[in-house]
Formats: structure tokens, sequence, C-alpha cells
């Protein structure tokens, strides 16, 4: 009888109004999930919530029907993102992956999402390969040591820094004006860097950054004598890095916080620790990366690097300048690459050679990759999975293993599986790549790329 | 007027560019920082040399494998220099557990050349086994697809070694006889360097008598070159690109073997590195070309091994990799064939 209801749905299915297919679909997602966390968790009491979920679900229009509906999603994500420090403390524990990411995972993951977001440019739009997008990240980290610590000894600059004693010596420069300042220097070094390669298709491309990405982490530890100058401080690295602020006086005008390391108030009941400043303030620049690359998509340089990736030859014929359009992907994609550097290495409060590793530079690239390269949702869900699977996941994935003898029975003794994390990226990439190489929310153009096949091999080399 | 200053130009004679000049510039440089150390210690130069050399036709082992799969489905395979390191640990395991190190040399070198041909073997299976998996489907996808997989092949393989052997070097013990076979200028050239490099030479001109001479030369040449019109003709195209993989594979597993037994430990990520030098040295001496693909391979040692031991303006170890790297982006951008190959699209 079941068996016929099915078959009798399926074969009425086409003829069934798009708006009630929606519908079928939504309130099956809805129900599904709630089957899933009820029979996870066994709260009896969340069975009301879902029942009203369901029906919200089967009976609400779609959101994208309502005036001004598209904002619905974007704002509800953001509001959750922002105030994830309130309810995160008291959220369940997931099984297998354990609790809920920390705050401070948060910002990493935040950071990593930027990151991603910058080589989807890159990569996503653009089609172009980059094996060494760490480089960017580490011009930035370098950056703002260079100009928010005591590094340079000899000089006494302070501009706008806070929690800096006025007497020490180095260049001190407000972290705000560090993080443009690092944005644009990347964004130079990645236009020098492209100048002479972008020349080059494919994979020797590819391999050209690779070697970038494996000569910058080198200087970055031999740096500490570079013809007779310390530039990077060598494998020490370079901490402390000053914190961001806003200074006493904008403190004191509208309560902003002066200082993120010590600031110490309260709101709507809720103790706002630093990390949680460090957590918006990374939020915010998030926002700004999203906002750009959605605004750059959507612009004349975006369609040409669309059209860049699908067709080279086509696209010069069509008269798109090749080398510059590439040119401007690059710088684009090291100025937020710049940022995500030059913030992070004010969250950690020091930079050091060994996170820059050719490593780096492939773990962003997953997250790029398992999302759906060009699309904005699926590089921010990738890269925010794979940054807390770096974090926090592997290692509760692997307690829990090992506590449920799961690893017992794989392998005969408890394992440390974060110690395998690049193991894993690997099967991830080589997984997306045979089973879903458009990834796994991709674009809906890409997709077509990967299903029809674009001509990526040029039949005739092109002149610039 | 104008077809006279035509004729004039063309006169044929020497007509450098800027850019051959600075090449040739550079070059000089590098041949001036030679002679001087050499003249200021000989026999320092002659050790280093001699260690170059043999660095270098293991490297060229490695690099004739990313040569011949380059070549013929023009993918950088990046789990080769993995493979080879998977090769050095069952090396590494073969020779404690039969307890090679003690052996007289009438027992040692039976098993030696049997430990040869079941490395070859093993990393021939891995090596084929990863086309068969992860690349065969990916033939026709967008170029970028396969190199992605194989970075994630790498990375595989990479934990793969780390599960096997921790992540700590894994010691070797030493089997090859130390004798001196001659000594110049004071720097006796022992045998376990001679036997890397007379294993290499032969090797090389096998490959070039298979891939020149013979019917399956022929197929992967074919093959390389129109992949549907191979078809069309009747090869096996897929046999054809299997067969590479495991030639390539075999000679990772040899160059696996002779690294292990040469420089006496393994270790996970030694793969990674070696994989990347032996990549340059084939892009040095011209990717898809066999003899280029040696050819650099023993520059590049050479540069190595003078870079870590000469003592005069020299970088230092600290900045091999640098200088490495620099070479494989100078080639790539400003040379894109090597020195011995030929143009590529890819190179505009």
């Amino acid at each position: 009888m079941f068996g016929n209801l099915v078959a009798g749905i399926r074969a009425r299915w086409p003829e069934f109004e798009q708006e009630t297919r929606r519908r079928a679909v939504r309130g099956g997602i809805v129900g599904g999930a709630a089957f899933l966390v009820l029979a996870l968790t066994g709260a009896a009491s969340l069975s009301l919530v879902f029942t009203f979920a369901v029906a919200l679900a089967l009976y609400v229009p779609a959101w994208n029907r309502l005036p001004r509906g598209r904002w619905v999603v974007l704002i509800g994500v953001i509001l959750i993102a922002v105030l994830y420090p309130f309810y995160q403390v008291n959220m369940f524990e997931m099984p297998i992956f354990g609790e809920f990411p920390s705050v401070d995972t948060g910002v990493t993951m935040l950071i990593f999402i930027m990151m991603a977001l910058g080589l989807n440019i890159v990569v996503g739009y653009a089609g172009l390969l980059d094996l060494g997008y760490v480089a960017f990240y580490a011009m930035g980290a370098y950056t703002a040591a260079w100009f928010a610590s005591q590094h340079f000894s000899n000089a006494n600059v302070h501009f706008g820094s806070v929690g800096v004693n006025p007497e020490s010596p180095g260049i001190h420069i407000s972290i705000w004006i560090v993080i443009f300042i690092a944005a644009i220097f990347t964004a130079i070094v990645g236009v020098i860097i492209g100048f002479p390669t972008l020349r080059l298709r494919g994979d020797y491309l590819a391999i050209v950054t690779l070697g970038f990405g494996e000569i910058m982490p080198q200087i970055a530890r031999n740096g500490d004598n570079l013809f007779g100058q310390n530039l990077t401080n060598g494998p020490q690295g370079i901490n402390p890095i000053d914190p961001p602020g806003f200074g006493d006086s904008v403190h004191n005008a509208t309560g902003l916080p002066g200082d993120y390391l010590t600031f110490n108030s309260t709101f709507l009941g809720h103790d706002v620790s630093n990390v949680e400043l460090f957590f918006w303030t990374a939020l915010v620049l998030v926002l700004f990366t999203v906002f750009c690359s959605v605004r750059l998509r959507d612009s004349r340089i975006g369609r040409a690097w669309i059209a860049i990736r699908e067709d080279e030859t086509a696209a010069a014929a069509m008269g798109v300048p090749l080398m510059r359009t590439k040119t401007w992907a690059y710088a684009a994609g090291a100025f937020f690459g710049g940022i995500a550097g030059a913030y992070y290495a004010s969250f950690k409060s020091g930079t050091f050679p060994d996170d820059f590793f050719f490593n780096i530079s492939i773990f962003i690239l997953c997250m790029v990759i398992l999302g759906g390269m060009g699309n904005i949702w699926g590089v921010i869900i990738g890269g925010g999975f794979l940054a807390y699977l770096n974090q926090e996941g592997l290692g509760n994935i692997g307690g829990w293993m090992n506590s449920h003898g799961v690893s017992d029975f794989l392998f005969g003794h408890d394992i440390d599986v974060p110690l395998y994390q690049f193991g894993i990226f690997g099967v991830i990439l080589v997984l997306v790549m045979l089973f879903k190489p458009e990834g796994l929310i991709p674009s809906s153009r890409r997709k077509a790329e990967f299903k029809e096949g674009v001509a990526d091999q040029p039949l005739y080399d092109v002149q610039h | 007027m104008a077809t006279e200053q035509a004729r004039i130009r063309a006169v044929p004679g020497f007509r450098p560019d800027p850019l051959t000049l600075l090449g040739l510039f550079f070059v000089a440089l590098l041949l001036l920082w030679l002679a001087v150390n050499f003249v200021k210690d000989p026999s320092d130069f002659y050790g280093l040399f001699l260690i170059g050399l043999t660095n270098g036709a293991v490297y060229g082992l490695v690099a004739l494998g990313y040569s011949l799969v380059y070549g013929i489905l023009e993918l950088i395979n990046f789990a080769h220099g993995d493979v080879f390191m998977l090769g050095g640990m069952l090396v590494a395991t073969m020779t404690s557990s039969w307890g090679l190190a003690g052996k007289s040399s009438g027992v040692l070198w039976p098993l030696v050349l049997v430990m040869l041909l079941v490395t070859m073997a093993f990393c021939a299976s891995i090596n084929t086994t990863i086309e068969l998996v992860a690349y065969r489907r990916l033939r026709n996808a967008p170029r970028l697809a396969p190199l992605i997989t194989a970075i994630g092949m790498s990375f595989i393989l990479q934990n793969i070694g780390l599960i096997w052997k921790g992540a700590r070097p894994t010691s070797v013990p030493s089997i090859l006889p130390t004798g001196e076979v001659f000594s110049v200028g004071g720097i006796a050239y022992t045998w376990n360097k001679l036997i890397v490099l007379l294993f290499t030479v032969p090797v090389l001109l096998a490959l070039i008598w298979l891939v020149q001479q013979t019917r399956q030369g022929k197929a992967m040449r074919a093959t390389a070159q129109d992949r549907e019109a191979a078809a069309m003709m009747g090869i096996n195209v897929n046999r054809t690109i299997s067969f590479t993989f495991l030639i390539a594979g075999a000679l990772a597993g040899a160059a696996g073997l002779l690294y292990a037994l040469y420089i006496t430990n393994v270790r996970f990520d030694e793969g990674f590195r070696v994989g990347l030098i032996a990549f340059t040295a084939a892009v040095l001496g011209g990717i898809g070309n066999l003899p280029g693909a040696v050819l650099g391979a023993l520059v590049i040692g050479l540069i190595e091994a003078f870079n870590n031991g000469l003592g005069w303006a020299t970088p230092g170890s600290d900045w091999t990799q640098s200088i490495i790297f620099s070479i494989l982006i100078l080639i790539l951008v400003f040379r894109p064939e090597g020195l011995l190959g030929e143009r590529t699209p890819e190179g505009a």
C-alpha cells in the first residue's frame, strides 16, 4: 500500500504546482531534521516546537515571495552569527562532534572564511589555481607585525595604538590602519607576483604559485639576517603584536572598546569577554569581504573573470584584456588574504613562520573546493566547517571514536585523529573531485561548466 | 629603402635579446662563484661535486617518472614523490626484518636484487592503482580537477606513511659498501655513491630505448600526441596510460631503494620534498623530455650540494629550498620549455 502511494506521488509529481512541490520538499526537510534531532537527543519537549516548524514550513509562503524576502535568510544567518556568543554556552552536545565550537574557534573559523573568500576570487571566479595563497596570508601577518609591535626597536613611532606604553620602542600604529596597510601592501605584492607569472596557464601557473608559497615561509624563517637586517626575527617570530582598539577618547564618547584586551563590560546581562570582541570584529570583516565579493562578482571585472574562467580564448577574442583582468583577480584575492593575515596576527598577538606552511594553502583551497568554487555561501560553509574540524572537530571526533570503541574496532588501539588532519583533507579533496567536482553547494553556472565541460584547453595559444 | 634595411637586419649573427643576455650574465656569475670556490678549496669542491652528482642521480630517477606521466597525460602527478617515499619505507622494513646489515656479500647482493624487484613492484602497483582509482575518471574533466586530485592523493599517501612509520625518521641499516673506488684531490669516491650513479644511467638508456624503439613506446608516444587519434588507430589508450604509470611507479620504487640505502633514513614527508625537487628538475630539463629530466636533476643536485657546502659567498643550506624554487619559477616564466624541451601552450 505504501509502495502504491509512493508510486502514485512519483507519477503525479510533475503535475503538482511548483509551490506544492516546494512545500512538500521543505516540509520533508524540516520533518527529517526534527526526527533526527529528536532521535539523537531524545528531547521530547522539543517535539512541539518541531511540529510548529513543520507547519510553518508547509503553510507560510516561501520567503522569496515576500516583499524584500531575499534578505530574510541573509539577516537570519547574520543574527545567528552575531548572537552566537550569547547562546553558545547553552547549546546541546552534538553526537560524535561533541560541543559546539567555542567563540575562540569561531574567530579562527571567521578568519579562515575570509581567506577562503579571498582565494575564491582567484580560483572560483577567475579560475586561476593558486597553490601559494599562504604567501599573502604571511605578508599580511608580517605587515601587522612590523607596524604594530616592538620589532623595529630603533624606531619610535606611535599613532593611535592602544594598550602600548607611549615610551616603548618600535612602530605602533592603530591596528585598523595596519589592517588597511597590510591589505594594500599584499595586493601590491600580488600584482608583483602576478605580473610575470600570469602569462602562464593552468598547471604551470599552479606550480609557480606553489613555488612562491614554499619560498615565503623560508624567507620568514631565515629573515632574521637578511643582508644584515632582521626583518622577521627568524623562527622565534614576532610577538607581542598590539591588540585592536579604538582608544580612550572614542571609548568615552561612544562606548566602543578602547582596548580589546583590557575591555571589561556587561551587555544585556552577559559578560563580554575580549574573545567575543574579536569574534564580532571578525564577523564585520567577513561581511565586508562577502559584500566586496558579491559586488566584484557582479561588476564588469567580475564578468570578465568568469569569461576568462570559462574560455580564455573566447574572452580574449571578445576584447577582455587577459593580463590586466587576471592581475586584478590576484590583487583582489591577495587583498583579503592580507586583511585576514593582519587580523589573525593581532588576534594571536604574534606571527610565527611555522604558521605559513604549504599545507595551509592546500587547506584553504580545500575549503573553496568543498563548498563549491565560485559560490559565496558554499565557500563560507566549506571554510567554516573545515576550520572548525581543524581547530576542534577532529579532536572531538577522535575522542568520541576512542571512547566508543570505534578506534579499537578499526585499528586495534586508540588513535590521535588530529595528527592525520591533512590525510583527511586529502581524502576530502579526492572524494569531492571524483564525485562532486563542482562542490557541495555549487553556483549554478559553475555546475553547468563541470557538467557540460568547458574547453579548458585552448586550441591555439593567445598572444597577450 | 625598407627592403634594404630588412636585408641588413636579416644578416645572420648572434643578436641576443636583453633577457638572454641577463640569463647568460647570471650563468657567468654562477660559474665565477664555482671557480672561486674551486680555487679556494679544491678538495671540498670535489667532495661536494660527488655528493651532488649522486643526489642528482636519485632525483633523476624520480624526475623521469614525473616526466613520463606529464608527457602522456599532461598531469603533474604530485603523488609521485610520496610513492617514492613509500618505496623507501618498504626498503627500511625489509632491510631490518631480513637482517641484511651483517650479511656477507654473496648473500647480500641477491637479496638486494630481490628487494629492488619487490620495491619496484610495490610502487608500480600503488601508482597504477592511483591512476585507476583517481585519475582515470577525471580524464575529460577540466584540467584543474586531476591536478587537485593529485594533491589530495599526495596527502593521503603521506599520511599512510605517517601511520606506517610514525612522525620520526626511520633509520635504514647501512648495507651498501663504503669502500673507496678512486679518489680525486684527496676525496674518496665511495662505492655507495657509484652504485647510485651506475643504476641511473642504464635506466635512462633503457627508458629511451623503450619509448623510442618498442611497440609499446610507439603507443605511448601516439597517446601523448593525440589520445583520440591513437584510440582510432587501435591503441588501447587506457592500457597504455596504465603502463606509463606502472613504469613511473617502478622508477619511483628503484629511486626509493637507492635513496633509502644511500641516505639511510626515511621520513613520511621526505617524498614531498624530494618530489618537488625532482619536479623542478624535470621542468628545468624540459618536462616530457627524458634525457632533459636527468640532466636537470644532475644540475639541481649539484646546485643543492654546492649551496649546502661551499664556503665562499654561499647562501647556505637555509636557503637551498628557496633557490631551487626560484630556479623553478624563473624557468617557468622565462623558458617554460626548459633546457631541452619543446614549447607548450601553457608557457605562453
